[in-house]
């Protein structure tokens, strides 16, 4: 079953990952590093809570797809070591599900990567908490977004020499729907609208995630091969 | 009917032909050896088989199973041993083989992981991660990655780079014993050597085309093929 091997290649993933910590603890400190130095940036105007309402939820956004943008770039090209790629394209199950595996990974890391930053985003912004369900959703439909396309233009640039310049240059124009719909909602619920208020934002993402996760599955095999 | 027929295969990369009327037929238990030349359109070839590759024309048949209609099923029948190993070095041996034995999904895992890992003689490092072994003895685990799900067909793609003439030795007992179960083995090589020693037929591809086939009986000496080999590669006698 496609879902069966997508969990093997996403537990392998995982496994690998927790033993080193490489990509978990670079991602980590990165998006916290964001967080603090644009806190630091903004000292002088946090009292002002229109201004960092209107600017906090992009520098949380950034962080995060910044900070993803770490994880994505290693995902297929760690794979390229001792030539586990091929060793995986060898393995009698179609190759979506590589994808598949390679997204579950991405987004439990990218997870934990936010689980991480908001309390710290939260902090340093003075932000109340409130709306965290819809928050959680927003951050899971931005963040599924961001991988099914990262996971895609990763595995295409994976046989590049400059694929750590090529995929932000190639993926950012991509993302414009995702990144605008996701600041734009996480801004709305940080001044504590409910759901009725954003559900155009939610449209979007949902249909945004949908169309590339259909895309993903057409391509993947094409974008895979040598 | 031949486990492995290739009628009039034909690859190019955008406009560089790579490989041009490829044709051969491997019977069930044969080892062939395919020597040839940098660039010669060997790995493209053994890619082609292993579905890694789609040819531009023509037909290959692996097992019964077109590599194009039904790739599954090809890569289901082969086993692949490159001198790339495959291995992830921060899992431990067992830890390789269960994934792969997983993606195959294959039954009695654990008891077919002790079975192969037995066979290539790594029983006592099976916890240990790959990032500790040698060369030699990743190549090793290579195999057992390579058997765990029982091919018909092994495919050896330079399987003696990096190897030093222990390792090699350990490396060709296996590839013999491998023989005694009659498992079909096609091996790209630069090694005429090791390469004709292990065969029961050789081919010299050359630019894309085979120019040499001869069974291992008709050759009297590697001297004498070495001698054929660079007269066909290069032009010299």
């Amino acid at each position: 079953m496609i879902v069966n091997h997508a969990l093997y290649i996403a537990y392998k993933d995982l496994k690998t990952e927790f033993r080193t910590k490489q990509m978990l603890n670079s991602m980590i400190i990165f998006s916290l590093l964001v967080i603090i130095i644009f806190s630091f940036s903004f000292a002088d105007f946090l009292t002002d809570q229109d201004l960092i309402t209107m600017v906090a939820p992009g520098i949380l956004w950034i962080s995060f797809l910044f900070a993803g943008m770490l994880g994505l770039s290693r995902s297929f090209a760690g794979e390229k070591e001792e030539g586990c790629l091929d060793g995986l394209k060898l393995c009698p199950c179609e190759r979506t599900s590589l994808f598949q595996g390679k997204v579950i990974s991405s987004t439990v890391l990218m997870f934990i990567m936010e689980l991480f930053t908001i309390p710290l985003f939260i902090v340093l912004f003075d932000y109340t908490i409130t709306g965290i369900p819809l928050l959680v959703l927003i951050i899971l439909l931005g963040t599924l977004g961001f991988m099914f396309v990262g996971t895609l233009l990763s595995a295409l640039t994976v046989n590049t020499r400059t694929r750590e310049i090529l995929l932000p240059v190639l993926i950012f124009p991509v993302l414009i729907p995702v990144i605008i719909s996701s600041v734009t909602a996480t801004s709305k619920i940080l001044t504590g609208v409910g759901f009725a208020n954003i559900t155009e934002e939610i449209q979007i993402l949902v249909i945004y995630d949908v169309i590339f996760f259909i895309v993903a599955q057409l391509v993947f095999e094409y974008v895979i091969e040598d | 009917m031949a486990l492995i027929s290739i009628e009039e295969l034909y690859k190019s990369f955008g406009n560089f032909r790579v490989l041009q009327d490829i044709n051969l037929e491997v019977e069930k238990g044969e080892f062939v050896t395919i020597f040839g030349p940098n660039g010669a359109g060997k790995t493209t070839l053994i890619k082609i088989l292993a579905t890694l590759v789609s040819p531009t024309s023509g037909d290959v048949v692996v097992n019964g199973f077109d590599v194009r209609e039904k790739p599954i099923d090809v890569r289901r029948s082969i086993g692949v041993i490159s001198h790339d190993t495959y291995l992830y070095h921060e899992l431990t041996a067992v830890e390789n083989l269960r994934f792969y034995g997983q993606m195959y999904e294959i039954e009695c895992i654990e008891e077919r992981i002790r079975d192969v890992i037995s066979r290539v003689g790594l029983a006592h490092r099976r916890n240990h991660r790959v990032g500790t072994f040698s060369r030699g003895m990743k190549q090793r685990l290579s195999i057992a990655r390579a058997i765990l799900h029982n091919p018909v067909i092994l495919l050896l793609d330079e399987p003696y780079t990096g190897l030093d003439q222990h390792a090699s030795a350990i490396f060709d007992k296996i590839m013999q014993q491998l023989g005694t179960e009659h498992i079909t083995r096609i091996m790209i090589s630069h090694d005429i050597e090791r390469g004709l020693e292990l065969c029961n037929r050789a081919f010299i591809l050359n630019n894309g085309s085979f120019v040499n086939e001869v069974t291992r009986d008709k050759i009297s000496s590697i001297e004498e093929y070495r001698g054929v080999y660079e007269h066909l590669v290069t032009g010299e006698q």
